[in-house]
């Protein structure tokens, strides 16, 4: 079963991938990848008291989020949502397990709100003032091809535009070393019913796991860094306005199979 | 939405283990809230707890998603032939075809207070003795879901807060509308841990007792677990009838993280765009089972909701009385009980009312009564203003 959906809208924001008009360039290979501290950004979609109860991983999601919907010049509060990442706030969490084994045992109810996984989604409604459907996925290693794959059929299903969102950041201690994720990475794609000005993806589930992809430089210790980068070879064949056969990894024995259409 | 068939069904909490204990709890009113027995959680509470998912293991190929999530999900899986229902499904799609889409609001993290509590005081502070991926991780449910029943489509987990379970059921639709699979395994799990216990303790939103939802001195929530799980097929010519997910509905508030809008805006709209989905006018549900938690903010708010839709005609009710607030599985499990109240003519009373809240302008029904029930409107509302609806009944 093949499902095929056009692309209108890309956010992107990791280390050394500031944004993807800075991006774009780096991906294709014409401008060489260099790794910088990512500092997540403030929303200033949300008011102040909102903006400062936001976590990492929420402030990439928000990034991203709208300048993939600035990119595609659609009306973000129209656009129903699909968010996944595969750790949340685990910032939030951590923090919360601390609080839980004191003493007293006592948790802030604001980290408690904020704990839930479609917090970035929640901030969303309220930044853009949106009453329309949103989910929020998990799904470890495999959360950008399930993520996808989620929104496309959305897509297709629905014959209307989807926001899709995937953000993830290092867990704190002592669950890093459970789950080794060592650097920030989120995207976004505005996905459309037929072609969009990015080109379009033709996506199938296929059984087997997926290979390691080609990646130029630095781009391939990214990959492995934070599951959402391997969305990465996708990415890059959009930069360099490529047509790519991919696979990208969704389970131990599932891949899901991309051919990126300029 | 495809017209969908509810092929098996089955639900395992506080109010009982399978559908045969569920309807004795339910037609002779015996809820299963007792007081909180559970180690290192907040003082004077009652809780709903399934003591029989504690000694279930998982199969031995298995067992490294052996955690409080895991067991009670394999108790629930265990019941009303689920499994046998399943093999028939693969055996009539293939187990490619066959999707697993399930809700969690917290998965196995249990394992990981445990853990956690373990730590030395003088050691590097590391966490041992589980499997993070097979236990925490979101995508520990439906990975030992697929696993459990040899299935091979897509695997969704998804975590909407409070409609976690219900959402399971909206979007395992969408999937086999684009062609993705031809059934589903969806549902859902959560069981009790610290982190709810203590958030909704921090939030001074838990009953002092059983709680008791759109009572006139309601005092909040008793948290319980479930697992959940349903078989969703397309509907087929001859299915009229049959039981089936006749619509589904979604909505955001974009309102504030953890209180729903007053008026209930958000809710409105799930339950509008539910109805929109099955092609139904409001007048033609016989019974909306509302999310209905126990809290002033969220009875309330649901009462108006629902009211301007349905007005007084329609008689609703929460069930949370026998189960408690079972979070991320609510929504499959409050399907599993509009099933029965379909197949079996049911609408329960909202358990342990006296009287309910005298503001509210729903028919709020505190008795049970015999009625026939074609089509059920089940609500779940979730932090960040998450909300779903689902139409459950007899297929046209």
């Amino acid at each position: 079963m093949t499902l095929s959906v056009g692309i209108a809208g890309i956010g992107l924001l990791a280390p050394g991938l500031a944004g993807w008009a800075q991006a774009a360039p780096v991906l294709a290979g014409r401008v060489p990848h260099e790794s910088a501290p990512l500092t997540p950004p403030a929303p200033t979609l949300l008011p102040a008291t909102e903006r400062r109860r936001t976590g990492p991983s929420v402030r990439l999601a928000l990034a991203v989020a709208i300048e993939a919907v600035q990119d595609s010049g659609l009306v973000p509060e129209e656009l129903d949502t699909v968010f996944a990442s595969s750790n949340g706030e685990g910032q939030v969490i951590t923090s919360i397990l601390e609080a839980l084994h004191t003493p007293d045992g006592a948790i802030s109810p604001t980290q408690f709100h904020n704990s839930v996984h479609n917090a970035a989604a929640g901030y969303w409604g309220i930044a853009v003032g949106s009453s329309r459907p949103s989910v929020s996925l998990g799904g470890h290693d495999g959360v950008f091809a399930t993520g996808l794959l989620h929104a496309a059929a959305q897509v297709v299903a629905g014959g209307q535009a989807v926001l899709f969102v995937a953000h993830d950041v290092p867990l704190p201690p002592p669950l890093d070393a459970l789950r080794v994720t060592t650097e920030p990475f989120a995207m976004a794609l505005v996905l459309v019913p037929g072609p969009g000005r990015h080109g379009s993806l033709r996506l199938a589930p296929q059984p087997g796991a997926a290979a390691l992809p080609d990646l130029p430089g630095s781009l391939v210790a990214l990959h492995v860094a934070n599951p959402v980068a391997r969305a990465l070879p996708v990415l890059a064949a959009l930069a360099g306005g490529r047509a790519a056969a991919l696979d990208v990894p969704m389970l131990e024995d599932a891949r899901l199979h991309l051919d990126v259409v300029p | 939405m495809p017209r969908l068939r509810i092929t098996a069904i089955t639900a395992s909490s506080a109010m009982g283990v399978g559908l045969d204990a569920m309807r004795s709890a339910l037609h002779g009113r015996q809820g299963g809230l007792t007081p909180c027995d559970l180690a290192g959680m907040p003082a004077g509470i009652w809780i709903g707890r399934v003591r029989a998912a504690e000694a279930i293991a998982p199969p031995a190929p298995l067992a490294a998603f052996a955690c409080r999530n895991t067991r009670l999900a394999e108790l629930a899986l265990r019941q009303d032939g689920f499994l046998a229902a399943v093999e028939a499904a693969v055996a009539r799609h293939g187990a490619a075809r066959v999707a697993v889409v399930m809700g969690t609001s917290t998965s196995g993290i249990e394992e990981t207070e445990q853990a956690w509590a373990r730590r030395g005081d003088g050691a590097d502070g590391a966490l041992a003795g589980y499997d993070y991926a097979r236990t925490h991780d979101l995508h520990a449910l439906p990975r030992y879901v697929r696993a459990r029943l040899g299935l091979a489509g897509p695997c969704v987990s998804i975590s909407t807060a409070c409609t976690s379970g219900a959402r399971a059921f909206l979007d395992a639709g969408t999937l086999i509308a684009a062609g993705l699979a031809d059934a589903a395994v969806v549902g859902g799990a959560d069981t009790l841990c610290r982190l709810t216990l203590h958030g909704f303790g921090s939030l001074e939103l838990l009953a002092k007792g059983p709680t008791r939802p759109c009572a006139e001195d309601r005092d909040g929530i008793s948290i319980g677990e479930a697992a959940a799980f349903a078989l969703l097929e397309r509907a087929g010519p001859g299915d009229e009838g049959a039981l089936g997910l006749l619509g589904a509905g979604a909505s955001s508030d974009g309102h504030h993280m953890s209180s729903p809008h007053p008026d209930g805006h958000g809710a409105v709209a799930a339950m509008r765009a539910a109805l929109d989905s099955a092609g139904l006018t409001p007048a033609q549900v016989d019974y909306v089972n509302m999310h209905g938690t126990g809290t002033r903010a969220n009875d309330a708010m649901e009462d108006r909701a629902i009211a301007h839709l349905f007005g007084d005609a329609v008689p609703c009710s929460s069930t949370k009385g026998w189960t408690g607030h079972t979070l991320g599985a609510s929504g499959a499990l409050e399907a599993a009980v509009a099933a029965i109240c379909v197949e079996d003519g049911l609408v329960p009373g909202c358990l342990g009312v006296d009287r309910p809240d005298p503001s509210f302008t729903a028919r709020i029904a505190v008795e049970n009564s015999a009625a026939r029930v074609d089509r059920v409107l089940s609500n779940s509302f979730g932090f960040g203003g998450s909300n779903c609806a689902l139409v459950i009944g007899r297929l046209p």
